[in-house]
C-alpha cells in the first residue's frame, strides 16, 4: 500500500465513530497496544521535548526503506504515534519527505499536530520527514 | 451556596464568554491562573476607544489626542488609588508581570556591582528567574534560592541565612501560580528590610484574588498583568517606590521618556515617562483602568471567602477519586487546585476534559523548577474565580470519573 492508500484506510476507518467518545477511546487503544520503541533507544538523543508530553523517536533505513519506532508518556499522543508510524513505516524515503500527512486533519485530530499544542508531535514529524530525507540525499 | 456579597449568577451575566460552548457543551472556565476572562464594561471600553477617541497621547494639541491622553492618566489614577500607591507616577504601565521584572532586572540591575546578590524562591514563575539569571550573568552577581518544603510553603527560615550585607534585591511571587501558596510576603519584605535589601514582589496571581496595599506592604516593587485581573492582554503595572525609581537609570529609550534630545547628549522625562518609551498601549491602559473599576465594585473580602469555599470544596471532591495527589498543600492557599491521578498523564486528562467543555491547564505551568522539585513532568491545575460556580466544580469531578477509566489499563 502507498502512504496515501494508507491514509485513507485509516480516514475509512475513523468515518465509523460519531462521538468522539469512540474515537478518542480508539486512539487510547492503539496507544496502549502498540510496544513502539526498545526501552534501551529511550535516551536523550531521540527525545524530542514537548511543553506538554515527551516523545522518543528513532529512525533505521532498512532495504530502501524507513523504519521508525517511537514512544511517549501521553497514552493519546502515543496513539497518534501509532497512527503516523503505520502510514510512514516501511516507506521510501522520497515518499515520506513529500508525504502531506493530510489523514490528520480528516480524521479531526489537527489539533494535536498543532504548533502551540506543544506535545512534541510537530517536531516529531518533522523529524521523521528529516530523518527521511538524510536518507535521499 | 454561601455567597454573602457576591451574586454569582448576576456577575456571570457579566462575562460573555462564560455562556459559549465548547465542544458542544457549557464552557467550564477553570484557567483563571493562565488568563481571565473579560467583563462586558472592559470589552466596550476598547470598543468605545477605537470608535469614538483613538489618538496618539502625550503632547497632541488637538481634542482627541487630549482626551485620550486623560482616559489613560485617569486610568493610571484609578490604579494607584486601588493599590494605594502614594504618587500616581508610581504607576509604570508595561506589557505585563514579565516586563514589570525585566524593566527591574534590567534598570535596578545596572546599579548593582559584581558579587551582589539577589534572592528569589524556589516557586518562582520562569518570569522571576530568567531575568535574574540574565541579570547575574551581565553583572556577575550572585543568585540564591530561599527552599520550599513538600507542602509548597517556602522555608522561610532560611532566609535569615541567605540574606547578606551584599544581598540587593529579593524577588518573590505573592501567590504561587502552579501550587497556589499564598507566601508571607510581609515577613520577607520585613527580613529583607532589616537587611538593607529592596524587595520585588510578584503579583501576578494576588490582584484578582486579594486586596494589595503597596504602601501597607511597603515593598519597594510590585507588578503585575492586565490580563490576569480581567482586562486586556499588553498591558501590566510595575509598581515602585518613588524615590527607587528616580534612582534608577530608564530602561528603554524613544519617545515620551525624554526631556531633550540632541544629536550629542538626551535628558531624560520625569517618572513615570522615564519608563513608558514609545507610544504606549493606549487602549490597553485605559480598559485596565475600567477593570479595576469593575474590582472597585466588588466586595474582595466576600470575593476571597467565596474562592475559598470553592477550594474548599474542590480539594474535598477531589480527594475522593482514587490514585490522585494533590501538588501545594500550603495552610494559606488561593484557589487554585494542581494534581495528578495515578496513570494518567495530565496532558491525555486536560484532552479530554477540554472534549467536555472543561478548560484546565497542564503542563508544568512555566515553573519547572517546581516540577524538578516533585520529580513530576507536570500537574493538571484548575484555577478558580469568582465566576466559578459550585455546580462546575461537580461537572468536573463527574467528567473525571468518566474519562479516568478510558486512561488507565
Amino acid at each position: 500500500m502507498s502512504i496515501e492508500e494508507k491514509e485513507q484506510s485509516i480516514i475509512d476507518e475513523f468515518a465509523i465513530y460519531d462521538d468522539w467518545m469512540d474515537k478518542y477511546e480508539y486512539i487510547i487503544e492503539l496507544g496502549k497496544d502498540l510496544p513502539l520503541i526498545d526501552e534501551s533507544k529511550k535516551t536523550d538523543d531521540r527525545l524530542i521535548k514537548g511543553c506538554q508530553s515527551r516523545v522518543w523517536l528513532d529512525a533505521e533505513k532498512k532495504s530502501g526503506k524507513m523504519h521508525y519506532s517511537a514512544d511517549s508518556d501521553a497514552i493519546i499522543t502515543k496513539g497518534i504515534i501509532a497512527l503516523l508510524i503505520r502510514v510512514l513505516n516501511e516507506e521510501d524515503p522520497k515518499d515520506i519527505a513529500k508525504a502531506e500527512l493530510n489523514f490528520i486533519k480528516e480524521i479531526g485530530l489537527q489539533e494535536h499536530l498543532s504548533p502551540t499544542r506543544s506535545n512534541g508531535l510537530v517536531s516529531m514529524v518533522k523529524q521523521m520527514k528529516m530523518n527521511a530525507l538524510k536518507q535521499v540525499s | 451556596m454561601k455567597t454573602v456579597g457576591l451574586d454569582i449568577s448576576a456577575i456571570r451575566k457579566e462575562f460573555p464568554t462564560l455562556s459559549r460552548k465548547v465542544n458542544g457543551k457549557p464552557l467550564i472556565y477553570f484557567d483563571n491562573g493562565a488568563t481571565a476572562q473579560k467583563p462586558s464594561s472592559v470589552i466596550d471600553r476598547i470598543d468605545q476607544y477605537y470608535r469614538n477617541e483613538n489618538a496618539n497621547i502625550h503632547r497632541g494639541v488637538h481634542t482627541l489626542s487630549q482626551e485620550a491622553t486623560s482616559a489613560y492618566e485617569e486610568a493610571r489614577i484609578t490604579i494607584q488609588r486601588y493599590l494605594n500607591a502614594k504618587y500616581e507616577h508610581e504607576i509604570i504601565f508595561t506589557k505585563g508581570t514579565t516586563d514589570g521584572i525585566n524593566l527591574v532586572a534590567f534598570s535596578f540591575g545596572e546599579m548593582l556591582n559584581e558579587g551582589d546578590e539577589i534572592i528569589i524562591s524556589a516557586m518562582e514563575h520562569h518570569s522571576n528567574i530568567v531575568p535574574w539569571q540574565m541579570l547575574c550573568e551581565r553583572k556577575k552577581c550572585v543568585l540564591k534560592i530561599i527552599p520550599m518544603d513538600n507542602t509548597g510553603e517556602l522555608k522561610l527560615e532560611e532566609l535569615d541565612k541567605l540574606l547578606s550585607e551584599r544581598t540587593k534585591l529579593v524577588s518573590v511571587t505573592h501567590i504561587s501560580n502552579s501550587l497556589g501558596t499564598i507566601n508571607d510576603i510581609k515577613t520577607i519584605i520585613t527580613k529583607a528590610h532589616n537587611a538593607g535589601a529592596k524587595v520585588l514582589i510578584d503579583g501576578a496571581q494576588s490582584v484578582q484574588h486579594l486586596k494589595v496595599d503597596v504602601q501597607e506592604l511597603d515593598c519597594d516593587f510590585y507588578a503585575f498583568s492586565g490580563h490576569k485581573i480581567f482586562g486586556p492582554t499588553g498591558v501590566g503595572v510595575l509598581y515602585g517606590k518613588e524615590e527607587i525609581l528616580n534612582e534608577m537609570p530608564p530602561f528603554q529609550g524613544g519617545g515620551d521618556m525624554i526631556k531633550e534630545v540632541t544629536l550629542e547628549k538626551t535628558t531624560y522625562n520625569t517618572l513615570p515617562h522615564k519608563f513608558e518609551a514609545g507610544t504606549p498601549n493606549i487602549v490597553g491602559g485605559i480598559a485596565l483602568g475600567t477593570a479595576f473599576e469593575f474590582l472597585n465594585e466588588l466586595d474582595m473580602g466576600a470575593v476571597n471567602q467565596y474562592e475559598q469555599e470553592l477550594l474548599n470544596y474542590a480539594t474535598k471532591q477531589l480527594s475522593k477519586i482514587e490514585g490522585i495527589k494533590f501538588y501545594g498543600q500550603a495552610k494559606n492557599k488561593t484557589s487554585v487546585v494542581s494534581f495528578l491521578i495515578d496513570g494518567t498523564h495530565p496532558y491525555d486528562v486536560g484532552t479530554l476534559l477540554d472534549k467536555l467543555g472543561i478548560a484546565v491547564r497542564t503542563g508544568h505551568h512555566c515553573t519547572q523548577p517546581v516540577m524538578q522539585f516533585y520529580d513530576i513532568p507536570g500537574t493538571i491545575r484548575a484555577s478558580f474565580a469568582f465566576y466559578n460556580t459550585f455546580e462546575e466544580v461537580d461537572q468536573m469531578i463527574s467528567a473525571l470519573e468518566r474519562i479516568i477509566p478510558m486512561l488507565k489499563d
